[in-house]
């Protein structure tokens, strides 16, 4: 599902984030990415869905050779990828439930099939009584589960989450995570990345640990490792 | 595209508009403002046209001959003056008509004056009315009729009239407005697009961050301008109809009298209806126009995300 051979990423004021990445994920596995802040974990994510691209190497998702994509291609690639960013990335003119919607009219669902699927996303991440509240109206744990609603609203074939309960009070926390974990039941392939220490080592998944750019640890029922 | 995708899109232009409160408030005003000026100054140069052509339609010269000329005279003059090349005609006037058409023009008031004043005793002149090809070289024309009389020891002509400075003065404010008035609108039109670009460009860094939003949630450049498309056009047409309302009523109401003299010509201004249409017209177009125009360059640098 997601194969990356010998990534490397400098931006361009030359910090180089990431330094010769391999990594096979396969469909329907459930992956923390882990690590010190700073160490690459967005940069890794950002990769998958093309935010960034690599200075150098192999990426393909979904079947897609990632690098190599022609500009008018991107989008279709990122409709099967449910995205959580780190900074939520809501529109703000939006209401929550346009901003989930959103997501939906992209691929051009029927409206009625649109109103009744946000509706239920919203529900399951709770905010269905906040729907028509603007993102400056939400806390940032509200923001973050509208984030949740829209990256899990297509049913998308990959799951990229980046600290999804970073904001969330741990009751909340968990809730996301078994929402995730269902999704992930139901054939989603999903990587997180996570500072949750709770998280990791209670729901054992693979853990793959990032430091400075680099992996150096990949288990497949691991431990989150770091002390908080 | 689905219809139901383009009823979204429209749905979502006209939302824009009011998401964007100040913003398209700004866009609208910036329409409304460059499209004012257009407008104030098309409808003056479409009315210096209409003087300029009803001066050149006007424009004659009155060749008034002396009492006692007679019959042969007045025919040879009227031979010299066709042979001049410039003159595309010559009408004569003969006293008793010039008789009837003077107490016309006095209406009843002159009546009484001129009562008495019949064929016998009539006090007019024989007199020829003379058009130029060119309007504006009617003074060149009268300068060489009155040359005749040089080498006439009769000196049968009386006196040369095609009302002087007037005529002058109004071809020159003419030809001036009518040269100057194309660069002037080439000028106002771009002087437009910098101030609807300017507010485009403000737009566009308040929606910079929104687009890429977009697109990192899969949503393909059309899928994104199309809204923008709309909104653009929205805007434009909501603007350019505020400036047509106010600029045609505004016209209607100074327009209430329709007439006036300028020396010795009847000007007609051209009626609202008669520049209604056109000026209304174009500027609902050309502001449309403009606000696509706006909505599609500010989306287009940052669809390349
Ligand atoms: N757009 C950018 N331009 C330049 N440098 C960047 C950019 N984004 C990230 N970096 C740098 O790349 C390195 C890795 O950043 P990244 O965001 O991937 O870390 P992270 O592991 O996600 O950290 P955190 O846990 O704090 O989110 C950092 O040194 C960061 O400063
Ligand atoms: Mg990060």
């Amino acid at each position: 599902m997601i194969d990356m051979q010998d990534i490397w990423k400098t931006y361009p004021d030359g910090t180089t984030a990431l330094q010769g990445i391999n990594v096979v994920i396969d469909r329907n596995e459930f992956v923390y990415i882990v690590g010190p802040s700073g160490a690459g974990k967005s940069t890794f994510m950002k990769l998958i869905y093309r935010e960034e691209v690599p200075t150098k190497g192999q990426i393909s998702v979904n079947g897609f050779n990632i690098g190599k994509l022609k500009h008018r291609k991107i989008p279709f690639v990122r409709r099967n990828i449910g995205v959580i960013f780190q900074d939520y990335k809501l529109l703000p003119k939006l209401s929550a439930y346009e901003n989930v919607a959103f997501a939906m009219e992209v691929i051009e669902t029927p409206r009625r099939v649109i109103r009744r699927r946000t509706m239920e996303v919203l529900e399951l991440v709770g905010l269905k009584h906040k729907a028509n509240s603007l993102p400056a109206q939400l806390s940032g744990g509200e923001q973050q589960r509208v984030a949740i609603a829209r990256a899990i609203v297509n049913n998308p074939a990959v799951i990229v989450a980046d600290e999804p309960t970073g904001n969330l009070d741990p009751e909340t926390s968990w809730g996301i995570m078994k929402l995730l974990e269902e999704i992930n039941f139901r054939g989603t392939t999903i990587v997180m990345a996570t500072h949750n220490k709770e998280i990791v080592n209670t729901l054992r998944k693979r853990v793959i640990a990032i430091e400075r750019g680099s992996i150096v640890r990949d288990e497949v029922r691991g431990e989150y490792g770091y002390e908080i | 595209m689905k219809f139901s995708t383009v009823a979204r899109h429209f749905r979502e232009g006209f939302k824009n508009v009011g998401r964007n409160g100040w913003m398209s408030i700004a866009s609208i005003s910036s329409i409304t403002v460059s499209l004012f000026i257009l407008g104030v100054f098309m409808l003056l140069a479409l009315n210096v046209n209409k003087i300029a052509d009803q001066v050149d339609s006007q424009a004659q010269i009155s060749v008034y001959l002396e009492l006692d000329t007679n019959k042969a005279k007045a025919e040879e003059i009227e031979r010299s003056i066709k042979r001049i090349p410039e003159v595309k005609n010559v009408a004569f006037v003969d006293k008793s008509e010039g008789l009837k058409r003077f107490k016309e023009s006095m209406g009843e008031k002159g009546k009484k004056a001129l009562e008495g004043y019949e064929e016998e005793n009539n006090p007019l002149p024989d007199m020829f009315e003379v058009d130029a090809f060119d309007p504006q070289k009617i003074g060149f024309v009268a300068k060489q009729i009155e040359a005749f009389n040089e080498t006439d020891p009769e000196k049968s002509i009386m006196e040369v009239k095609y009302g002087k400075e007037s005529i002058e003065t109004l071809f020159k404010i003419t030809n001036a407005i009518r040269n100057i008035g194309l660069f002037i609108v080439v000028g106002l039109a771009v002087m437009a697009m910098f101030l609807i670009s300017t507010t485009i460009k403000m737009t566009i860094l308040a929606r910079r961050r929104e687009i890429s939003i977009m697109k990192l949630v899969g949503a393909t450049n059309s899928f994104i301008r199309w809204p923008f498309f709309i909104e653009g056009a929205i805007i434009g047409f909501v603007g350019s109809f505020l400036t047509a309302s106010v600029l045609l009523f505004g016209y209607g109401k100074i327009m209430s009298k329709t007439s006036s003299t300028i020396g010795l010509y009847q000007i007609n201004y051209l009626s609202l209806h008669e520049v209604g249409f056109v000026v209304g017209g174009t500027v609902i177009v050309l502001g449309t126009l403009l606000g696509v125009w706006g909505s599609t360059i500010s989306v287009r640098k940052y669809l390349k995300v």
